[in-house]
């Protein structure tokens, strides 16, 4: 393993040297270390790149790592991960995505996450992704994430992009069945040139599924920024989603949330939030003995930590 | 000691708010200005801050000229000012922004102590932010906690009785009470209210701009509740201006 997938294995997931339980992990499109435990069996796809993760039914307080690393330019990384989670398990799945490259050459990095979540499963989903290095190459993560939600299940998934991605375009879609739950918490950092569009779509389609999705993005400098998220009531059900977004210097986002209320017990909301940092907050940390540059930076930091 | 030499300011188009006012603050009292609606009371407390910046006049504290020094070094030289209308922050938890006034990390001990001050149960707020699901008497409370977390040596407070209710007043004044019990440093309240008068060690009364009438808090009492006149218009028991 490269020295550049070290570092960043310890910004994507909180790597020490080594991971606690099963994980798979790929660097420049290559699987350079792979541990399967009794529970959770991680296994190659047999047609196209990716990988196979079966969580047996019942595992409880388990982890699975999953990162994928870029380590230069001219690196256009596609993957498809399945995770089969079993009916009554609860684990944590840690991916996440790191791309370092020092040239002028791009590079890609496109996971494709699908979740199969069996009855009474729950799943905390973490995914932090980041850019490195000096290179003037464009730094792009495309991730797409399908979910299907079996009665009862729950899936929260808590996501990040804190900072040196050039392009994004975040995909999510979700199918909840009876009971389910979808928790997604998102937070987005754009900076000079980047830009970062997401978009989500959530089928609550048994009896009583809900989902609260929250959004907070940071658009500075040149960045650009998109959210659209569509939530589809097709039963009784509860649907929340939240966009707040900071924009600062010539930051631009856009913000377009749907609603779709197919049921007449289907219970939809949206909220949403764009402006720049209020002088009142500026105003009131400095009473506190910071500077303006300094309480914009806590204020930044707090609202996408 | 804060002292106020012939401050004045005006708003933006023009109209003047503070004319001519002189303040004396001696260390260690509790000060209430008061005053009716529109008098400048809550200008003088954000000129005091650095929050606005005077037209004309000089401004001491602790013996050092302060006239032309910014909001932050005057927090950093001990002058802290708790908001009448308290800002929020989204993902800013209780226990961060007191950690953010304390200008370090606070033990849990530490924070439970001072939330309790304002009669908060730290287990119920330390982890929660502080956004718009507080109610007006939590977000107060919590205004008031981010400025004893820094001990200053001067504080002050722009209405703290605005914008709770009722139930959550009552709680406020004893948090004052006992604050005032606690705290070694020199306090300023902006108030209307009677019951916070009544904790005070000097009254001042802010009126058209000026410093109407100042004095030790008993006789101002006395004087306010003969002579009705001096502030123009007076009122009820609970809220005097």
């Amino acid at each position: 393993m490269k020295e550049i997938t070290k570092d960043l294995l310890r910004e994507i997931s909180e790597w020490n040297g080594e991971f606690k339980g099963a994980y798979n992990i790929r660097e420049d499109g290559a699987c350079v270390g792979r541990v399967s435990s009794k529970n959770i069996r991680i296994e190659s796809k047999k047609d196209q790149p990716g990988l196979e993760i079966f969580i047996a039914a019942n595992t409880k307080g388990e982890t699975v790592s999953i990162p994928a690393c870029v380590t230069h330019g001219d690196v256009d990384d596609l993957v498809y991960n399945d995770f089969y989670v079993g009916e009554n398990a609860d684990v944590v799945i840690v991916a996440g995505c790191g791309i370092h490259t020092e040239t002028g050459e791009p590079a890609r990095h496109n996971g494709i996450h699908r979740f199969i979540l069996g009855k009474n499963s729950k799943v905390k989903y973490l995914e932090k992704h980041i850019g490195t290095g000096h290179g003037t190459g464009l730094k792009s993560i495309d991730p797409v994430t399908e979910a299907e939600l079996d009665e009862n299940s729950v899936l929260e998934m808590d996501t990040a992009q804190i900072g040196g991605v050039d392009r994004t375009l975040r995909k999510t879609a979700a199918k909840l069945g009876a009971g389910a739950k979808l928790l997604i918490r998102e937070r987005i950092l754009t900076e000079k040139d980047q830009t970062a569009k997401t978009e989500f779509c959530v089928e609550l389609n048994g009896k009583d599924s809900g989902v609260d999705l929250i959004s907070r993005s940071v658009a500075r400098d040149n960045s650009h920024q998109g959210y659209h998220s569509v939530i589809i009531g097709n039963a009784p059900c509860t649907g929340h989603s939240e966009c707040d977004a900071i924009i600062s210097e010539n930051g631009k986002v856009d913000a377009a949330p749907e609603l779709h209320a197919h049921d007449t017990d289907a219970a939809l909301i949206h909220e949403a939030a764009i402006g720049k940092i209020a002088g009142e907050q500026i105003l009131k940390l400095r009473t506190l003995g910071m500077t303006e540059q300094e309480a914009e930076a806590t204020i930044i930091d707090g609202f996408l930590s | 000691m804060l002292k106020l030499e012939n401050i004045s300011w005006s708003t933006p188009d023009g109209t003047p708010v503070l004319k001519d006012l002189n303040l004396e603050v001696p260390d260690g009292k509790s000060v209430v200005l008061t005053g009716p609606n529109g008098g400048g009371k809550t200008t003088l407390a954000k000129i005091i801050a650095g929050i606005y910046k005077q037209d004309n006049g000089k401004i001491y504290f602790d013996g050092r000229d302060i006239t032309e020094v910014d909001i932050t070094e005057r927090a950093k030289m001990g002058i802290s000012f708790a908001f009448q209308q308290p800002v929020r922050f989204k993902g800013i938890t209780v226990q961060k922004l007191l950690e953010l006034a304390a200008g370090k990390k606070l033990e849990r001990d530490v924070t439970c102590d001072i939330l309790s001050k304002v009669g908060l149960c730290a287990g119920e707020y330390v982890n929660r932010e502080v956004n718009a699901t507080l109610s007006g008497g939590e977000i107060k409370r919590i205004e008031i906690a981010t400025v004893l977390a820094r001990n200053s040596k001067l504080t002050v407070f722009d209405e703290p009785e605005a914008g709770i209710d009722l139930w959550s007043f009552t709680n406020l004044i004893h948090t004052f009470e006992e604050m005032r019990k606690s705290m070694d440093g020199t306090i300023i309240i902006i108030s209307h209210q009677e019951r916070i008068l009544k904790i005070a060690d000097e009254i001042a009364i802010v009126a058209d701009g000026r410093i109407k009438m100042s004095g030790a808090a008993d006789d101002m009492m006395k004087s306010l509740a003969e002579n009705k006149s001096i502030i123009g218009r007076c009122s009820k028991q609970e809220a005097l201006f």
